[in-house]
């Protein structure tokens, strides 16, 4: 099994770094041959016993490599590939073997490498090995049971999240269709798990993906039923990419497990603003960057317990709730809501929860009275300028601007 | 629709259960209300009772209906032994009624109304019967269609994302899924009449005895009418149904009034365990009332069935939901048949439409699991506890008849047991 003959290479090579004092080595490692080839072998067996003992409990989730390991028992060396998810799993065989409690997970901070990088400069949002990750699992979205399971269970709550707080703009509403007349915009809408409920609400929605097979079995399964066939539509693009045409056009947005996966956060923040009508809602849901979901979020749910596929995040990339606000705020957009989500592994269910550590839900609305879109420092300089000039007769109206 | 007058309890308490036999029918619910669209949001196969319930689940205005109709409220119910002097009562302190006797007739047309109301969101496919169905594949296939195909008798096709089965304990929607169903016949039949009572009298009583045949229930329609159930071995029911009318009176009345069956050991074992009753509770006692006496029967309204228990081992499968008899089958001598089925359908309309809210795909399991397991607790214990009264009062045994007469007599004497059970049977 795929899954095994991964742990017990990796296994192995955890000694050598244990052997060196803690220490990450990229390259080779110096060392004596004789006595290292000993205690390798011994502890080998061990780890390997161990490991196959660990595949057998949990039920890995066979998913293609992503990039190349190469151990070589004679040579006592080995490569380490330098990518972040790889490192983070390499990371979490230490955990394991060692039984370590948190307190290590400072030591290990300390030696972790500044190749990781949160945003970069490059203009675009999408990360390309991101692509590839969800590429592989294109065409299990809609079975309900497998691995996408999770985000399945999700929408029982944030369907209603959604719903309800864009009830709260409508007077009234139909009693089939309480979305009805709404133009929404899911980005990242992978195989469409959450555009097909907005649909059957009554919205006219639009699904975006960079992965064009997610798209293309979003576009299949929705096919089927003709009334969400006319209601919804799909694109393989980025948000960046259709941010022209569809300028102020949108109800809502709703950003649903993406902002982990984008490479610059600040960017599709501004994207979103620019889409969005006046007055109009955006809905994110991510999860926090703490201490514990790293140890839930990708050590249990990735490594050990297979909820999520191995890989699918890497935590320097989450977002916590403080940071999200602040660039929403600094962007034109108002936080109305922060709700932590909670997900049961046993049950299999979401619960609201009044902890964000985990998984958290936001809402934010765009202020109505922003004409266009500024950069952060920008609309500071503005306001200022503003409130030196001030005008008795305009005072109300900046004070509504600058809320 | 035949001229069985088989009884139903709306809202409350009990009575038995309703006994036609309906030709299939197919009803069809689209919610949408497109009328090009070939897709159904639900489909309902079987158009008895709860069949015709289900698809009008939508709008609460059949009880309106029915109350311009014939029915009839009881506020009190006695059943007692034949074996014994032990008895029960049901009865509730304040003057409202304890539940209500609604003849199947009576609720068919209700329903029937009802639908023709609502006919922009459904569809009523007279006269059709449904021969084959297709199950789509449980994990989302590349070009094979998601929902479920019904082939009907004139070869015409229907797709859609939910099927309810409601059509019998012989349903072939069930068997067509594969459903395991537990079940077994008892050696009984049910004979059902409309009575006309010797005297008018306010008759708001049901009334009930278990001989050792069977048991024979008498169940208030009007003040001169009353309806009669009596569950007895086949060849009895086949027996009574085609005696003369006189005959057939007079067996009644011996059915209730007769003390065959006594004997003085249980008389004096019951009579003693009264004192003691008495003795530690000394409240007021509610006095034995006897049934009315039976004059004649309507012409052409007796008719009879065969009895035994079903129980389906999965409620729901992918795009399927089962309700009523196809679900469960039980003995009417608690009268709760239809009240389990009409019990499933409210719980059913609950998940759904709050699956529909969430603007969920109705044949997903996840909201029809929650269904399952709400009604599968619910009609498990009903029907166990059905099934454990008919074995014991099955029998004239002596050490069977003592255990249940005094179980009779000390339930009798707990007021809140009674409560309980009455408030169970009303869910």
């Amino acid at each position: 099994m795929w899954g095994s003959r991964k742990l017990i290479s990796s296994g192995s090579r955890f000694l050598g770094v244990r052997r060196s004092g803690c220490r990450v080595a990229q390259g080779d490692c110096p060392r004596s041959t004789a006595s290292a080839g000993l205690e390798i072998g011994k502890s080998k067996i061990l780890c390997l016993v161990r490991a196959h003992f660990r595949a057998r409990r949990w039920n890995f989730v066979a998913v293609p490599s992503h990039g190349r390991r190469v151990y070589s028992e004679n040579q006592l060396s080995w490569t380490l590939p330098i990518k972040p998810w790889i490192f983070s799993e390499y990371r979490i065989m230490w955990f394991k073997s060692c039984k370590m409690t948190f307190v290590c997970f400072n030591r290990m901070k300390s030696y972790r490498y500044p190749w990781t990088r949160l945003y970069s400069t490059s203009g675009t949002t999408v990360d390309s090995s991101e692509v590839k990750t969800f590429l592989a699992l294109a065409h299990r979205w809609w079975d309900e049971q497998g691995v996408y399971a999770p985000l399945h269970s999700m929408n029982d709550l944030r369907v209603p999240f959604i719903r309800d707080n864009l009830l709260k703009t409508v007077a009234n509403h139909q009693p089939g269709k309480p979305l009805s007349g709404m133009k929404i915009l899911d980005v990242g809408c992978g195989g469409g798990l959450l555009t097909e409920p907005l649909g059957r609400l009554g919205a006219s929605v639009i699904g975006i993906d960079p992965v064009a097979e997610n798209i293309e079995t979003a576009q299949r399964h929705k096919s089927f039923d003709p009334v969400l066939d006319k209601r919804i539509e799909y694109r393989a693009c980025a948000l960046e990419e259709i941010v022209e045409e569809t300028a102020e056009t949108f109800d809502a947005v709703i950003a649903s497990e993406v902002v982990e996966h984008v490479t610059d956060l600040e960017t599709f923040i501004q994207c979103c603003w620019q889409v969005l009508k006046p007055g109009a809602s955006l809905f994110i849901t991510t999860i926090n960057k703490t201490q514990l979901s790293y140890a839930l979020g990708i050590v249990f749910a990735e490594q050990i317990a297979g909820i999520v596929p191995k890989g699918t995040h890497t935590w320097e990339k989450f977002v916590s709730p403080e940071m999200l606000e602040s660039i929403l705020e600094s962007n034109g957009l108002s936080v109305q809501t922060v709700a932590g989500m909670f997900y049961n592994p046993f049950s299999r269910y979401w619960h609201w929860s009044e902890n964000t550590s985990l998984n958290y839900a936001a809402h934010a609305v765009k202020s109505g009275a922003q004409e266009h879109q500024v950069p952060a420092e920008s609309v500071l300089k503005e306001e200022t300028e503003e409130l030196q000039a001030t005008a008795s007769t305009n005072a109300g109206v900046r004070e509504e601007v600058k809320k | 629709m035949g001229t069985m007058a088989a009884r139903l309890a709306v809202s409350r308490w009990v009575a038995a259960r309703a006994a036609a036999r309906r030709g299939p029918l197919v009803s069809c619910r689209r919610w949408s209300g497109v009328a090009t669209d070939t897709v159904y949001d639900v489909v309902v196969s079987g158009g008895g009772l709860v069949g015709a319930a289900m698809a009008c689940a939508l709008g609460f205005g059949a009880w309106d209906h029915i109350c311009n109709m014939r029915y009839r409220a009881f506020r009190r119910m006695q059943v007692w032994d034949a074996c014994s002097e032990a008895l029960i009562v049901f009865d509730k302190d304040n003057l409202d009624d304890m539940g209500y006797i609604v003849e199947n007739d009576v609720i068919m047309h209700a329903l029937t109304k009802q639908l023709e109301a609502v006919s922009d969101r459904v569809t009523v496919l007279y006269r059709s019967k449904a021969v084959g169905y297709t199950w789509p594949y449980s994990f989302p296939m590349a070009d094979s269609s998601p929902w479920v195909q019904i082939t009907l008798g004139d070869g015409s096709t229907l797709q859609t994302k939910l099927l309810i089965g409601a059509d019998g304990h012989n349903s072939g929607v069930r068997q067509a899924a594969g459903i395991q169903n537990v079940s077994w016949n008892y050696d009984q039949s049910a004979v059902v009449a409309t009575l006309h009572l010797s005297e008018a009298t306010e008759n708001n009583v049901a009334w009930q005895r278990f001989l050792p045949s069977g048991p024979i229930a008498l169940l208030p329609l009007s003040d001169t009418l009353s309806s009669l159930v009596w569950s007895t071995s086949h060849e009895h029911a086949a027996e009574l149904v085609s005696m003369d009318e006189e005959k057939f009176v007079d067996a009644i009345n011996s059915a209730f009034w007769s003390d065959v069956n006594h004997t003085d050991f249980i008389d004096s074992a019951g009579t003693m365990l009264h004192y003691a009753i008495a003795f530690l509770k000394p409240t007021k006692v509610s006095a034995r009332q006897l049934p009315p006496s039976v004059a004649r029967v309507d012409a052409k309204s007796r008719a009879l069935f065969p009895l035994g228990l079903g129980h389906a081992a999965e409620y729901v499968r992918p795009r399927l939901a089962l309700i009523g008899d196809a679900a469960h089958r039980v003995h009417p001598l608690a009268g709760q048949g239809v009240n389990m089925g009409f019990g499933d359908i409210s719980s059913l309309v609950h998940h759904l439409s709050t699956a529909a809210f969430n603007g969920k795909d109705l044949g997903s399991m996840s909201h029809l699991t929650g269904y399952e397991t709400d009604r599968q607790r619910h009609n498990t214990a009903l029907l166990a506890a059905t099934d454990v009264l008919k074995r014991l009062y099955s029998t004239s045994a002596t050490p069977l008849v003592l255990l249940r007469t005094w179980g009779l007599q000390a339930t009798n004497a707990v007021s809140p047991l009674k409560e309980q059970i009455m408030a169970f049977a009303s869910k």
